[in-house]
């Protein structure tokens, strides 16, 4: 059996793929907390991909990756609190109503 | 100041300044109590006259002092570069010669009298002020023209008394009709104007300078005599002289100029502005010499021009239009005198028109004055100013009645009276040198203007009253005020002749007082004539010397205004609201109908010129153009709010497809 | 082998996770795909030899992140099928083809760097500790060395989000 599926490659394509997907999801969905849903998702791409480099490039890679988990913690908090603080308003998610920045 | 240059020691000018100084600031002092008080009316008829009267006293001490001791040539006082640019240098430059002195002495003698007797007519107006400052002004501006050493300096004082002459025209703006004719007189002005600074470029090209002395001594020897360019300069100096002296053909603003204040035209359309013309040729008499066919044209247009006015002033009801024709025509003979090379008797005309053209209107004015006093009270509206509402004022206005006889018989030319010197020695040149045409037509004139002045009288001051029985008793004499400047001016007309006297009279000194006055300022020009092989003869074209012809144009005088007199005064005068006369006199009386062609030949093409130039041009194109770019504006910002929908979803597109053109661009 | 066939594993439950949570048309179902996804991908980071950060993933990310939404749509009452959440064609397709070109960009990316090869040195060295410990202690040297201040600030980071999301999310004072 071959043994030279090379798993930088590989996880680099998936995190493109993952990537694309990601981007694709976002603009395809109208809810917003699925919109939102599909943002974390393209983070992780990254985060695959950072890794992926780190086996070559160096650890810091890794520590990067550290740093965007914890951001993304607090990101997805202070989103889904907006998100809450717009649904009081709007009674929906749907961000196709919620035209707010439209005069 | 300035100290003068001089060419020779001597005659040195006093306070030159002070003599433009005093009409300015009188201008000015007025011109501020119409904008601050204008119904207090001590102030201008304290300002406005004394202004004058002392510009003249200045103007008396440098006659003084010139006659003791007469330059050769003129006295220069600089007081400023105003435009030095490479090779054009023009100073504001003040000539003291014996023509400029005589100009000024004119100018601020009759102005001085006619300031004091505008105290007593414009008294009720309510523009009382804001009329001497005007004329004030006018003043200033027309001593800048007789002063200026430079064609540039008189070309502004030209354009100033223009600017002052429509502001005079106009001064009673609320009625269309005068402004119009103010506007009228400008207009006009300006088409001459425009052929005055042709003749300045021209002038600069082939001398290098504009100012007098320059040009005028080194014309003889840079230009040719006869040649292309002296005649090109002084027909478009003529040109200017149309225009400013009303003269075919553009002699039509004068009569509408009638609008205007009495006073004004005593001073301005018969006494100053209008002689500006004369005075330029005068001034120039170098250069016409050297042109005879510009001279030729200079007069026969003076001629002819006296001839057309006089004819349509026979038939003229308007007393001020009678006087303003009579004015063209009177300046006619001006211009036939210096058009043949009699500058000297062009002068001596322009000087005893002055007198008894402005004793004529205001004396017209002491009746409008009457008239206007006598219809007001009795809640009447006719024109004061026809004479078909006149008659019989001799009895009402005694004093007035004289002193108009008196200047009537000056300018019929009737001996010893002023006009027949200066009007006599016109005919006489004309024929002395040789042109028999001219000669007939100036002794035709003289006889029409006889004729007419007779019939002005007998309307307004002879035969039965027709201003009717409520208003009769209401006229009479004008006040001192007014009354004395009529006697001054009278008494002008009497003497005002005294300074030349031709030899060949019998009975009479001789003097010839002012033909060597003005000799030192004429000798250049007079040197070029007798090169060319111009002289005076000393035989009319029909033969007879001078003192016959002078007896005999004085008797025809006299007669014709005896048999006009017989004439008129027992014949009915039709009312005033009769339709026109037919026939000849109907075209006298619609003055050649030369308005309505001028109308049809050139205001009216020129108007639907303007309009469609404004309609294709202005509105279409670059109205077209400035509305087009704004629309266009804002339809590209119409696009870009396309872009705005206020969804986040779309802007994540626009994100996503950004980063993609980004990546793209990066990776290949 | 071993490690191949699992990464074949992990890397297809990714891609069909992640492919599933866009489709789906129930927002927990989504999630649920998500999660999976998320597993997947933990898996991968140790194949990676990113041992701790694996942890860290199932920890922080599956466990609180995904868990948080969770919490939201159940709050907002979302947990029903709705199926004009997604777009229409148009909608799609231009998803699609948007995503097809950020794929093929970043592919053509990847193909045409020079990137470094498996086996520096370095990495070796550090990769080639035992797990447990070591692979911990591989980050935490860099981290709580250079990466002092960024620690520190990200703390901060952390507070100033808690503070916000509570101010935005409460209820407004009558």
């Amino acid at each position: 059996m071959e043994t030279g599926i090379d798993f930088e490659t590989g996880a680099l394509l998936l995190g493109a793929f993952l990537f694309a997907v990601g981007a694709a999801g976002v603009l395809v969905r109208r809810n917003a907390i699925l919109m939102f849903m599909c943002i974390e998702l393209m983070l992780n791409a990254v985060n695959l991909t950072l890794i992926a480099f780190s086996r070559s490039a160096g650890i810091e890679g890794q520590v990067l990756v550290f740093f965007v988990m914890a951001v993304a913690a607090a990101e997805a908090a202070v989103g889904l609190a907006i998100i809450i603080a717009v649904f009081r308003h709007y009674e929906l998610v749907d961000v196709d109503r919620v035209s707010l920045l439209k005069w | 100041m300035v100290a003068p240059l001089q060419a020779e020691p001597g005659f040195a000018p006093v306070l030159p300044a002070l003599i433009l100084l005093l009409p300015l600031l009188g201008a000015v002092v007025n011109g501020v109590a119409a904008f601050t008080a204008p119904e207090r009316k001590a102030i201008p008829t304290l300002v406005g006259p004394a202004a004058i009267i002392g510009a003249f006293v200045v103007v008396l001490l440098n006659f003084i002092g010139m006659v003791a001791d007469p330059p050769e040539a003129a006295a220069i006082v600089s007081f400023w570069q105003w435009m030095p640019s490479g090779d054009l240098q023009v100073g504001v430059d003040l000539g003291f010669d014996q023509l400029s002195m005589l100009m000024m002495l004119v100018v601020t003698g009759v102005s001085s009298v006619i300031h004091v007797y505008s105290i007593g007519y414009m008294r009720e107006d309510p523009g009382y002020a804001k009329y001497f400052a005007y004329l004030n002004l006018f003043v200033f501006f027309m001593l800048v023209l007789v002063m200026a050493a430079n064609f540039a300096l008189m070309f502004v004082g030209w354009e100033g008394v223009g600017l002052c002459s429509y502001l005079l025209i106009g001064f009673w703006y609320q009625n269309p009709e005068y402004s119009s004719a103010g506007k009228k007189a400008f207009i006009v002005n300006r088409i001459g104007d425009f052929g005055f600074l042709v003749a300045m470029f021209l002038v600069f090209v082939h001398f290098g300078t504009l100012d007098f002395v320059a040009v005028f001594e080194a014309a003889p020897t840079t230009l040719t005599v006869g040649g292309g360019v002296v005649t090109a300069i002084t027909l478009f100096l003529f040109l200017g002289c149309t225009g400013k002296s009303a003269q075919i053909p553009l002699h039509v603003w004068l009569p509408d100029a009638m609008a205007g204040p009495t006073p004004v035209s005593a001073l301005i359309h018969a006494a100053t502005m209008v002689t500006a013309g004369v005075y330029l040729v005068a001034r120039s008499s170098v250069l016409f010499a050297m042109a005879p066919v510009s001279q030729a044209i200079v007069a026969s247009v003076g001629a002819a021009t006296a001839l057309l006015a006089a004819s349509i002033a026979v038939q003229q009801y308007d007393i001020k239009k009678v006087l303003a024709y009579s004015t063209v025509s009177q300046l006619g003979y001006m211009f036939l005198a210096v058009g043949i090379g009699a500058f000297t008797a062009g002068v001596f005309h322009l000087m005893t028109h002055a007198f008894f053209k402005a004793l004529l209107f205001l004396g017209a004015g002491a009746v409008i004055h009457a008239m206007h006093h006598a219809l007001h009270e009795t809640g009447r509206h006719e024109d004061p100013n026809d004479m078909r509402n006149h008659g019989g004022l001799r009895s009402k206005m005694p004093i007035t009645w004289i002193t108009m006889w008196i200047a009537t018989l000056a300018i019929s030319g009737v001996v010893p009276l002023a006009g027949f010197f200066s009007k006599d020695e016109i005919i006489w040149y004309a024929g002395a040198y040789g042109y028999a045409i001219l000669w007939g037509v100036a002794l035709v004139v003289a006889l029409l203007t006889a004729g007419y002045m007779t019939r002005l009288m007998v309307l307004t001051f002879h035969g039965d009253n027709r201003t009717g029985d409520d208003a009769e008793p209401h006229l009479h004499e004008v006040p001192k005020v007014m009354w004395i400047p009529l006697a001054i001016l009278a008494l002008l007309s009497v003497v005002g002749g005294w300074v030349q006297i031709p030899e060949a009279l019998p009975g009479l000194p001789s003097m010839h007082a002012l033909h060597d006055w003005l000799e030192p300022v004429f000798h250049p020009a007079v040197v070029v004539m007798e090169a060319r092989g111009v002289h005076a003869a000393h035989a009319s074209p029909v033969g007879g010397g001078e003192a016959l012809w002078a007896g005999i144009s004085t008797m025809l005088a006299i007669v014709v205004i005896l048999l006009t007199f017989r004439a008129l005064v027992r014949r009915r005068v039709p009312a005033a609201d009769a339709p026109a006369p037919e026939g000849l006199a109907g075209i006298l009386y619609n003055r050649w109908y030369i308005d309505e062609l001028y109308d049809r030949l050139v205001v009216r093409p020129s108007l639907a010129l303007w309009r469609g130039c404004w309609r294709l041009v202005d509105v279409g194109l670059i109205d077209g153009t400035v509305n087009g770019l704004a629309g266009g504006a804002r339809m590209i910002g119409w696009f870009g709010s396309l872009t705005q929908t206020g969804r986040v979803v779309s802007y994540l597109f626009f994100f996503v497809t950004g980063a993609l053109i980004i990546l793209g661009t990066i990776l290949w | 082998m071993i490690a191949e066939f699992f990464f074949l594993l992990f890397v297809v439950m990714a891609a069909a996770g992640a492919v599933m949570m866009v489709a789906s048309r129930n927002p927990v179902a989504s999630l649920m795909f998500l999660v999976l996804t998320l597993f997947a991908l933990a898996g991968l980071f140790v194949l990676l030899d990113a041992h701790f950060l694996a942890a860290v993933q199932v920890i922080v990310y599956a466990g609180a992140i995904m868990v948080l939404f969770l919490f939201v749509i159940m709050l907002l009452n979302l947990g029903h099928d709705s199926d004009s959440d997604v777009r229409g064609l148009a909608g799609r397709a231009t998803a699609l083809v948007l995503g097809a070109g950020l794929f093929a960009a970043a592919g053509t990316a990847l193909r045409a760097g020079e990137w470094i090869g498996a086996g520096t040195p370095a990495v070796e060295a550090a990769t080639a500790a035992p797990p447990s410990r070591g692979a911990v202690q591989v980050i935490a040297d860099p981290l709580f060395r250079e990466y002092m201040v960024p620690f520190e600030v990200t703390s901060l980071l952390l507070l100033v989000a808690v503070v916000g999301a509570i101010v935005l999310a409460r209820r407004q004072a009558p």
